[in-house]
């Protein structure tokens, strides 16, 4: 995510008017990625929709997040036949889309917010150098969300990280390595929980961090199930997280930051149920 | 049949008297005699009838065997030998001496300890004898030898005395030699004297031996032997000195028991603490230790189905006993305990150490599993091969419906034979099998129609090629499919020396560091590679000489998979891969693990190693052959045409009397119907043995058009890839 945030303010330091507008008037092709939000098929923006509705193909990917609802809701929400892309259409053949879109108007459709995903920035680099115009039509991110659903302020998150599958009997040490350099300053982290195979839950991402935990983890998180939709989050001690029953993904975690402000200690308080010790680390 | 009932008894009885026990193989060149004289080893301890032995080949009783006239399985046999008035208990498996079952040989050392090596006296010793010696001597195997065929010598050669003296001391001196060259630590105790015994001389056909210990006792002597044959009266020389009588004595006397072999034998077998429980069960023999029992045979039988066939070296097995099946971190139960009485098997209420056992019901262990009462024992050492896979044959059902059969035929057949391997193409729908020949591929398909009941196609013989590099390649960056992951690698030539330390297990990964580091200096890798080394596979290695990148060790078995992947097929022609060094020189890691998870770093540390290969003048290597024809005077020409027609080269022209022997060297590709060409050209008076001589560089002018010959038949656009193709 780190990556993303540096491209987006190459962007604005070398602005390129024409390359955010949308269809404009007389163009023909191009590739326009349309955030979906975080819930279902109605949380497409307006811009989104109209887009959607001018496009001559479109596409839509689920690799890198997901919503509630089904593809054949989001056909009949917007109207439009949509066909569903691999990981491998957007990475190893992205070359293709490039070339449709040099001669067609392609939207693709991303839940939450479509930039925030590794993948994409690749394409839109891509599409740069081959010439092909690129339009960005941004919505909510789970990466928002988390700030307004546990009250944490936004300024005092660090580094993001994704808690993955261990590959054999390998757990990547890098959530507990971040979550470590973020108390070093006394930020929260946010922990994305991995999709594939499977949507990855809260109790599965405790007990596989547990593996590589020499102590750290034995401090306040909150446990975020469903943001934008029928949310619920919990705040407790890590591995009390494992105990409850967040329902149906998808899930992520803050891990909390040494201590809390007051306001936001306020906003767990009357939302996340957190127990009572949680009021020793208010500042 | 009573005879053999009491034999069963008398069997179950020294089972666990292990002083008593000989675990022995018979290994030999081609037609040297091991089947007729174990035949007649079993027929003098009683167990089959002397009318049979000899003649039918009791021991050679597949059907297959019998048609071709040699023996393709080792087959395990117990009887027992009464010796100045104590019976003995051998165990015996006899191994075929044809190159392409050489893998049976192989697997039957690890379960004896001691071998009789047979040499028919006209022949003298044969490639094949050294082959077969060699592989018991790696395995810590006693040798005692049996010149056989004596016979031959007076009659067809017609020999003097002095003659056939003078031969005998030429065969010994030749396998002292050998031995010396090979396990020279051994050779003051293992060298092979007439005096003291460990060698006899005879005639298995006709059933009679000699040796100095025996001419003590019988007085019949090498005069007496050579006036017997002129005489024509073998009859009555076989029973003044019986061959079982002064075999077996021999064996006694020279090959140790299962109590003294495995006190010198299981550091050689074995890696694990010798003073671990296991370990010093395995030393002592010890019937009350952990079950530590190798396998190295899978037999099928119609009724029992897959019967594993091994060494017990500690602990007792009973109907029931639960093991553990190491390579598989299988359990399976042993349904039935027992041993061979050639075909027969007989099954026991329980077996102690120092054994050759069968047992039925350990459906996941394949020739070579490790099996064990105890679940973290460590598994004996890999039992090497010393020849490869060279020749290969598209397989597939006549009848399409019937795949999932061939498949699962295809699976036991490669269980019971490690050296035959399967490749099932699931994307292609494209089965090879390879082997160790034309023979061995051909004896496989046909025990696929009679003994499974399936009908096959099969395409002609075909080589696998090796790709290789034979320079220096740039620095090659591969990028993940997502572009966040990059592997900076190169490839070069890894020096002989370290692939033949890492192959003979003289090297391995899990060995001490710093004693795997200079051993790898000393064989020719720099410091720093030595340092870095990270895998060997089939043939070539990785290294690692990046210095402190983060995250780099959790991601390195997944950077090894895609070197797996790339050496299991290149990128010339999809052929494996061999001899390659591969350096990672530097790389950048997504921060999260999901974004450098095997989807994104096995393509690219695949692609890289290709596009590295294509630009380090990449070439094929191809599997060779020495070839030994024996043929009368006048043939000679005949020969050496056939084999200059197909890319040969003439080493070496041996004469003796009237035959000339000719060793040379050819391309196993050209090689394809020499059987036939070869009888043609000299009237069928050739006789002739091939032995794999490792791989060479197919010459460049020939290059493209096998590279291309390769392609079209798999299927793939017919030019060599760019390194574009894989970096683009
Ligand atoms: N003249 C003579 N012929 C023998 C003697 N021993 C074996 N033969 C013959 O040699 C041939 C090969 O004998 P086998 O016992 O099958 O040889 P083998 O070593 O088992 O052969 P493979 O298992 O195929 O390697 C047969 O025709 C035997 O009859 C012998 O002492 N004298
Ligand atoms: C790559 S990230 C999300 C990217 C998406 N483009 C966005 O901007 O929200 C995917 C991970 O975010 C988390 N996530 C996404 N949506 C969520 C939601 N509605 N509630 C909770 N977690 C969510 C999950 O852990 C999921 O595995
Ligand atoms: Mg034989």
């Amino acid at each position: 995510m780190k990556f993303i945030i540096i491209y987006l303010q190459n962007l604005t330091l070398k602005p390129s008017k024409k390359f955010f507008e949308l269809v404009p008037n007389g163009i023909t092709s191009m590739i326009t990625f349309v955030g979906l939000g975080l819930r279902d098929s109605r949380d497409i923006t307006l811009k989104g929709l109209e887009a959607v509705k001018k496009a001559d193909r479109v596409y839509a990917e689920f690799y890198t997040s997901r919503l509630s609802a089904g593809i054949e809701e989001l056909e009949k929400e917007f109207g439009r036949k949509i066909e569903v892309l691999e990981r491998k259409d957007l990475e190893e053949e992205s070359w293709k889309i490039v070339n449709e879109g040099a001669e067609k108007n392609v939207v693709i459709l991303v839940p939450g917010d479509p930039m925030i995903a590794t993948t994409h920035a690749s394409i839109v680099i891509e599409a740069k150098k081959r010439g092909v115009k690129v339009g960005i039509i941004h919505n909510a991110s789970i990466i928002s969300a988390v700030a307004g659903i546990t009250g944490l302020h936004i300024y005092r998150f660090g580094k993001t990280a994704t808690v993955s599958y261990p590959y054999g009997d390998t757990v990547s040490r890098t959530p507990l390595d971040v979550i470590k350099q973020n108390l070093s300053i006394n930020a929260h982290t946010l922990l994305l929980l991995d999709l594939n195979p499977e949507p990855m839950t809260i109790p599965e991402a405790v007990t596989i961090l547990k593996r590589v935990d020499d102590g750290t983890l034995n401090h306040f998180a909150v446990g975020i199930a469903r943001a934008g939709g029928d949310s619920f989050i919990v705040c407790d001690n890590f591995y009390r997280l494992k105990n409850y029953d967040f329902g149906e993904p998808l899930h992520s975690i803050v891990f909390l930051g040494k201590t809390l402000h007051i306001t936001e200690y306020e906003f767990l308080r009357e939302f996340a149920s957190p127990p009572d010790n949680l009021a020793e680390i208010v500042e | 049949m009573t005879r053999a009932k009491k034999m069963v008894d008398r069997i179950k009885e020294l089972m666990h008297q292990p002083d008593r026990i000989r675990n022995m193989g018979i290994v030999a060149h081609i037609d040297h005699g091991k089947t007729t004289l174990s035949d007649n080893l079993l027929a003098g301890a009683g167990m089959i009838s002397e009318e049979l032995a000899g003649r039918q080949l009791y021991l050679d009783f597949d059907s297959q065997e019998q048609e071709r006239g040699i023996t393709i399985n080792s087959a395990s046999v117990s009887m027992v030998h009464e010796y100045k008035g104590e019976d003995y208990l051998i165990n015996l498996i006899d191994t075929p001496g044809h190159v392409d079952f050489g893998g049976e040989v192989t697997r039957a050392m690890r379960a004896v300890d001691g071998v009789i090596v047979v040499v028919d006296a006209v022949e003298g010793i044969m490639p094949q004898t050294e082959t077969v010696l060699r592989q018991a001597l790696k395995e810590n195997v006693k040798p005692v030898l049996f010149v056989n065929k004596v016979d031959r010598l007076i009659r067809e050669l017609e020999v003097t005395p002095e003659e056939m003296q003078k031969r005998f001391v030429k065969v010994i001196s030749d396998v002292n030699k050998f031995i010396k060259a090979v396990n020279p630590q051994k050779y003051e105790e293992w060298k092979l004297d007439v005096t003291n015994g460990s060698v006899a001389f005879g005639s298995a056909l006709y059933n009679w031996a000699v040796s100095v210990p025996s001419m003590q006792e019988t007085g019949v002597g090498f005069k007496e032997v050579y006036d017997y044959l002129k005489a024509d009266n073998s009859k009555e020389l076989a029973k003044k000195s019986p061959l079982f009588k002064v075999v077996l004595d021999m064996v006694i006397r020279h090959l140790p028991s299962p109590i003294e072999a495995q006190k010198r034998r299981i550091s050689t077998i074995w890696r694990g603490d010798l003073e671990s429980d296991v370990g010093k069960a395995m030393l002592n023999c010890d019937p009350k230790g952990p079950v530590a029992l190798m396998i190295t045979k899978i037999v099928t039988d119609p009724h029992a189905g897959e019967i594993a066939v091994g060494r017990l070296f500690s602990g007792t097995l009973k109907a029931g006993t639960e093991l553990h099946i190491l390579d598989k971190k299988a359990k399976n139960r042993a349904q039935t305990v027992g041993l061979f009485m050639g075909p027969r098997r007989v099954e026991v209420d329980e077996i102690p150490a120092g054994n050759i056992v069968a047992i039925v019901g350990l459906k996941d262990a394949s020739a070579g599993s490790t099996c064990s009462t105890s679940e973290d024992m460590e598994p004996f050492e890999s039992i090497k091969h010393y020849s490869e896979p060279v020749v290969t044959m598209a397989i597939e059902a006549k009848n399409p419906r019937d795949l999932p059969k061939l498949i699962e035929v295809l699976r036991k057949l490669a269980k019971e034979d490690p050296t035959l391997q399967v490749t099932l193409n699931e994307e292609t729908g494209e089965h090879l099998i390879s082997g160790m020949g034309e023979l061995h591929l051909e004896v496989k398909v046909e025990r696929i129609r009679r003994d499974f009941g399936l009908e096959v196609n099969t395409s002609p013989p075909i080589v696998v090629f090796r790709e290789t590099v034979t320079t220096v390649s740039p620095s090659v960056e591969g990028k993940s499919p997502n572009k966040h992951n990059r592997f900076y690698i190169v490839v070069e030539p890894c020096p002989e020396e370290v692939i033949r330390r890492f192959k003979e297990g003289e090297i391995d990964m899990r060995m001490d560091k710093k004693e795997r580091r200079r051993l790898l200096q000393e064989a020719g890798l720099p410091g720093e590679e030595a340092a870095g080394i990270q895998e060997y596979f089939e043939g070539n290695i990785f290294v690692d000489v990046t210095k402190g990148i983060q995250y780099l060790n959790e991601t390195m078995e997944l950077i090894l998979e895609g070197f797996r992947e790339a050496m299991q097929a290149g990128p010339v022609a999809r052929e494996p891969v061999h001899g390659l060094k591969v350096k990672l020189v530097d790389c950048k890691l997504h921060e999260d693990a999901v974004h450098r998870g095997p989807a994104q770093v096995i393509p690219a540390v695949r692609s890289a190693i290709f596009a590295a290969m294509l630009q380090a003048r990449p070439a094929l290597l191809e599997p060779m052959q020495k070839v030994y024809i024996t043929v009368p005077q006048e043939m000679m020409g005949a020969v050496t045409r056939e084999i200059q027609g197909r890319r040969g080269q003439i080493l070496e022209i041996e004469s003796e009397g009237d035959a000339v022997t000719v060793i040379a060297k050819a391309p196993v590709k050209e090689m394809f119907g020499f059987a036939g060409a070869i009888r043609g050209a000299t009237s069928g008076k050739a006789i002739w043995s091939v032995e794999f001589a490792g791989f060479e560089q197919v010459p460049q002018n020939l290059f493209e058009q096998f590279v291309m010959e390769v392609r079209q038949r798999k299927g793939l656009k017919l030019e060599i890839p760019k390194p574009e193709d894989f970096i683009g």
